[in-house]
Order: structure tokens, then C-alpha cells, then sequence
């Protein structure tokens, strides 16, 4: 006994005396349904690239909250494209056929017009015009360095929608 | 009984503190139930997509969770809801502080770190979770930043001086070094690029709002030398130019920062150059 206590092999023995039994109980353990594979490091770019090829990208304006900083953004955009489309259509029907929209001619077809109709396509045409116009401005302003805060943005956001709104009857009662 | 209790603690305050020792240790205490708080359940629903079935389409799932058993932020929900009801949940965390901007993602449509914004206590009204908005998913929350990072590399995020002083360390006053004040906070967490709807649409060249402020940030220090060749970098039609002035980084930032501010700032000094 004090020679194993001597030669240190108090653990090797009592591990050694284990061993089976632990083996034992290790076997009435069921083993796990899953099955690992090993793979090499260099496999992960193989498997990034592939995951790669599939995965989605995430929702973007259909889910985020409307606020004035990018719809007035897009409002602008979109009025700008309408205003450019309008003015050059009409200048390009006029070269193709200068006897249909000389300016006698819409004035006659506009003055056939019922008073809504005229009413409505006025403020269709005004209130684009004013916003796109307006918010030209605002951008000017901020291009000098001034109302580039949160707070300059939203009020720069609001001034331009009131003076768009004043425009636009303006307009229309001419 | 109750009402002179309550009198004489309005009285005497010393009358309250030792009538509350004696309610602790007495034996009306040990009988007592505590108060159970009603539950309070709250639907949140998140985005999943699992990259193990990448057939299957994104889809919004539905937890409920009792909020009263929860804490008050939304990351503290999202923690709920992986460790008791759905482990499979995916999403980044760490500091749960607001300052190593993991947990960015898209809560009730706005860009936040899920650890800084409050749990609306409105149980009628379900929260909505999705990740950073058209950047492409790893899995459920996790986007992947690769070409964020990528962006912020090349604008070099780093003093450059080929000058430095001999015998000490770069000195600066204190009104240079306040206008670096606003920027150097940024932490990265994405949410202003991925506000930003010129991002979402030229992301593979635009450099966003966060690069663009950390470009100004090392345009605006003093110590740096390179300026000009900062500069030269971004004079090109879409690194700095697609920003069109939105204002949708600043509104989102979750540190209260204004990159927006800091690309006009650059746009005035390229236009005096």
C-alpha cells in the first residue's frame, strides 16, 4: 500500500479500477439521433457561398413607418418625374401634330369642360408643381449649411407642406 | 386597526418604520400571500428564415409573452422568448446597454437596438420585429454587414499623418477637438445606412450614412493630414452623392447622432475644393 502511495500510482490505479464500470454505464446511455460530420476550414466558404446563393433580402419600405423625412423624399421624386414627364410629352405631341395642341385648340377643349373636372385637374396639375417647387427650396437652404438638425428637418418639412398648401389654392382660384 | 396604524405613520414617521419591522417579522407577515401582478400578454411578431430550408419564404411568427414576467426592453422579450418558448430564435446581442450595437434591428418600423427601446405596455397592439431593413438575412434577425464593414475599411477609420510631432503626442485644442464631438460616438450598429432609401437602393456603391460620417470624422480632425485625399475618394457620382439629404439616419440613430449633418458638411467642402 505505502508503496503505490510512493510511486504515485494512486490515480492510475483507482482509474484503472473504474474504467470498466464507467464503460458500462456509458453503454446504457442511448446515443444521440444526431450525426456530425468533420469538415476542413477551408468548407466553410463553400457552405457561406451556397447559403449565400439563396437567402433573402430583408423587407425594407413596404415596413417602415411612414415619416415625413422619406415620403417627402419620394413625394419629391415622383412629382419631379410627373412635372418632366408632362412637359416633355406635350412639347413632343406638339411636334408631332402642332394643329391638335396649339394653345387655341386645348383652350377651346379645357373651356368644353364641366367646372369639376376643370377644378379637379387644376389642383392636379397646381399642387405637384408647388411641393416639387417648394421642397427645391428647402433642399437650396440646406446646401448653404443652415436647418441641417432633426429638429431643422421637421421644420423645414412642415413650412414647405403649409406653403405648398397655400400655393395650391392659389393656384387654382387664378 | 388599519386606519390607526395608517394615522399614526402619517403622524410620526418613526411610527412607520417600526411598525413596518414589526409587520416583517410578524406572524400576520408569514401567513401573507404576495401580491401576484395579472398577466399582461403582449403578441410580438418577428421575422424568421431559416437558411436550412431555404425554400421556405420569410415569415412573420407570433409570441405572446406575459409582461409582467418580463423586463422592460424589447431585447429583454426577445430573450424570453429563446430561452422559454422558441430557442431557435436568431438574433445579436452583447453589451445590453446601448454601446456595442448588436442588437440593431427593425422594431415597429424603425431602425433601434432592441436593448434601448422600451416595450410598448399597450397589449392590444402587437410589436413588430424585423431585421435591419434590404440587407441580405443570415438567419431570422441576423443580417449579414459583410459590405458595411467592407464600406467602412475603405474609407481608411484611422489617424493619418505622415508628420507626427517628434517628442510628445499630437496636441489639439479644445475647439478642434469639440467639433469631433457628435461623431466619434458612433458605434457601427448600422441602423442610419440601413434607414437611408438611397442605401437600399445603391448599397453596392454608396457608402452610407455611418461610413460617411466616420469619413467626415477623420476629415474634421485636426491631427489628420490626408485630408485632401479623403476628399479625392468620395468625388465621384455615387460614394457621397446618392445622399439626398433624407434626414431618415438622423431621425433612426439610437445615439442621438447626425450624419446627415456631417454629409452635407463634407458635400460643402467638395464643392468649395
Amino acid at each position: 500500500m505505502s508503496s503505490v502511495r510512493v510511486l504515485g500510482l494512486g490515480p492510475a490505479l483507482r482509474q484503472a479500477a473504474l474504467k470498466p464500470r464507467a464503460n458500462a454505464f456509458r453503454m446504457m446511455i442511448p446515443k444521440r439521433g444526431i450525426k456530425t460530420q468533420s469538415l476542413p476550414p477551408s468548407a466553410m466558404t463553400e457552405i457561406l457561398n451556397t447559403q449565400r446563393l439563396k437567402r433573402p433580402s430583408s423587407p425594407h419600405f413596404t415596413i417602415y413607418q411612414p415619416q415625413l423625412t422619406w415620403l417627402a423624399s419620394i413625394a419629391n421624386r415622383m412629382t419631379g418625374s410627373a412635372l418632366s414627364v408632362l412637359i416633355y410629352g406635350y412639347a413632343l405631341a406638339y411636334l408631332a401634330a402642332p394643329g391638335v395642341f396649339d394653345s387655341a385648340h386645348v383652350i377651346e377643349f379645357v373651356g368644353a369642360l364641366p367646372e369639376a373636372v376643370k377644378y379637379t385637374g387644376k389642383v392636379l396639375l397646381a399642387a405637384p408643381f408647388a411641393m416639387h417647387s417648394w421642397n427645391g427650396v428647402r433642399h437650396l437652404v440646406w446646401d448653404t449649411g443652415r436647418f441641417l438638425s432633426l429638429k431643422g428637418a421637421y421644420q423645414t418639412g412642415y413650412a414647405m407642406l403649409g406653403a405648398t398648401a397655400v400655393t395650391t389654392i392659389a393656384l387654382v382660384l387664378l | 386597526m388599519q386606519s390607526l396604524v395608517a394615522r399614526q405613520a402619517v403622524l410620526r414617521p418613526s411610527a412607520l418604520k417600526s411598525s413596518a419591522r414589526t409587520f416583517a417579522t410578524s406572524s400576520v407577515r408569514a401567513q401573507a400571500v404576495p401580491t401576484e401582478k395579472p398577466v399582461l400578454k403582449k403578441e410580438f411578431k418577428i421575422y424568421r428564415w431559416n437558411p436550412d430550408e431555404p425554400a421556405a419564404k420569410p415569415k412573420l411568427q407570433t409570441y405572446s409573452i406575459d409582461l409582467n414576467q418580463c423586463g422592460p426592453m424589447i431585447l429583454d422579450a426577445l430573450i424570453k422568448i429563446k430561452n422559454e418558448i422558441d430557442p431557435t430564435l436568431t438574433f445579436r446581442r452583447s453589451c445590453r446597454e446601448g454601446i456595442c450595437g448588436s442588437c440593431a434591428m427593425n422594431i415597429n418600423g424603425q431602425n433601434t437596438l432592441a436593448c434601448l427601446c422600451r416595450i410598448d405596455r399597450n397589449a392590444s397592439k402587437d410589436t413588430k420585429i424585423y431585421p435591419l431593413p434590404h440587407m441580405y438575412i443570415v438567419k431570422d434577425l441576423v443580417p449579414d454587414l459583410t459590405q458595411f464593414y467592407k464600406q467602412y475599411k475603405s474609407i481608411e477609420p484611422y489617424l493619418q499623418n505622415d508628420n507626427p510631432p517628434a517628442d510628445r503626442e499630437f496636441l489639439q485644442s479644445q475647439e478642434d477637438r469639440r467639433k469631433l464631438d457628435g461623431m466619434y460616438e458612433c458605434i457601427l450598429c448600422a441602423c442610419c445606412s440601413t434607414s437611408c432609401p438611397s442605401y437600399w437602393w445603391n448599397q453596392d456603391e454608396y457608402l452610407g450614412p455611418a461610413t460617411l460620417m466616420a469619413a467626415y470624422r477623420w476629415m474634421a480632425d485636426s491631427r489628420d493630414a490626408y485630408g485632401a485625399k479623403r476628399k479625392e475618394k468620395l468625388q465621384n457620382e455615387l460614394s457621397l452623392y446618392r445622399c439626398h439629404t433624407i434626414f431618415n439616419c438622423a431621425r433612426t440613430c439610437p445615439k442621438g447622432l447626425n450624419p446627415a449633418a456631417a454629409i452635407a458638411k463634407i458635400k460643402l467642402e467638395l464643392a468649395a475644393d
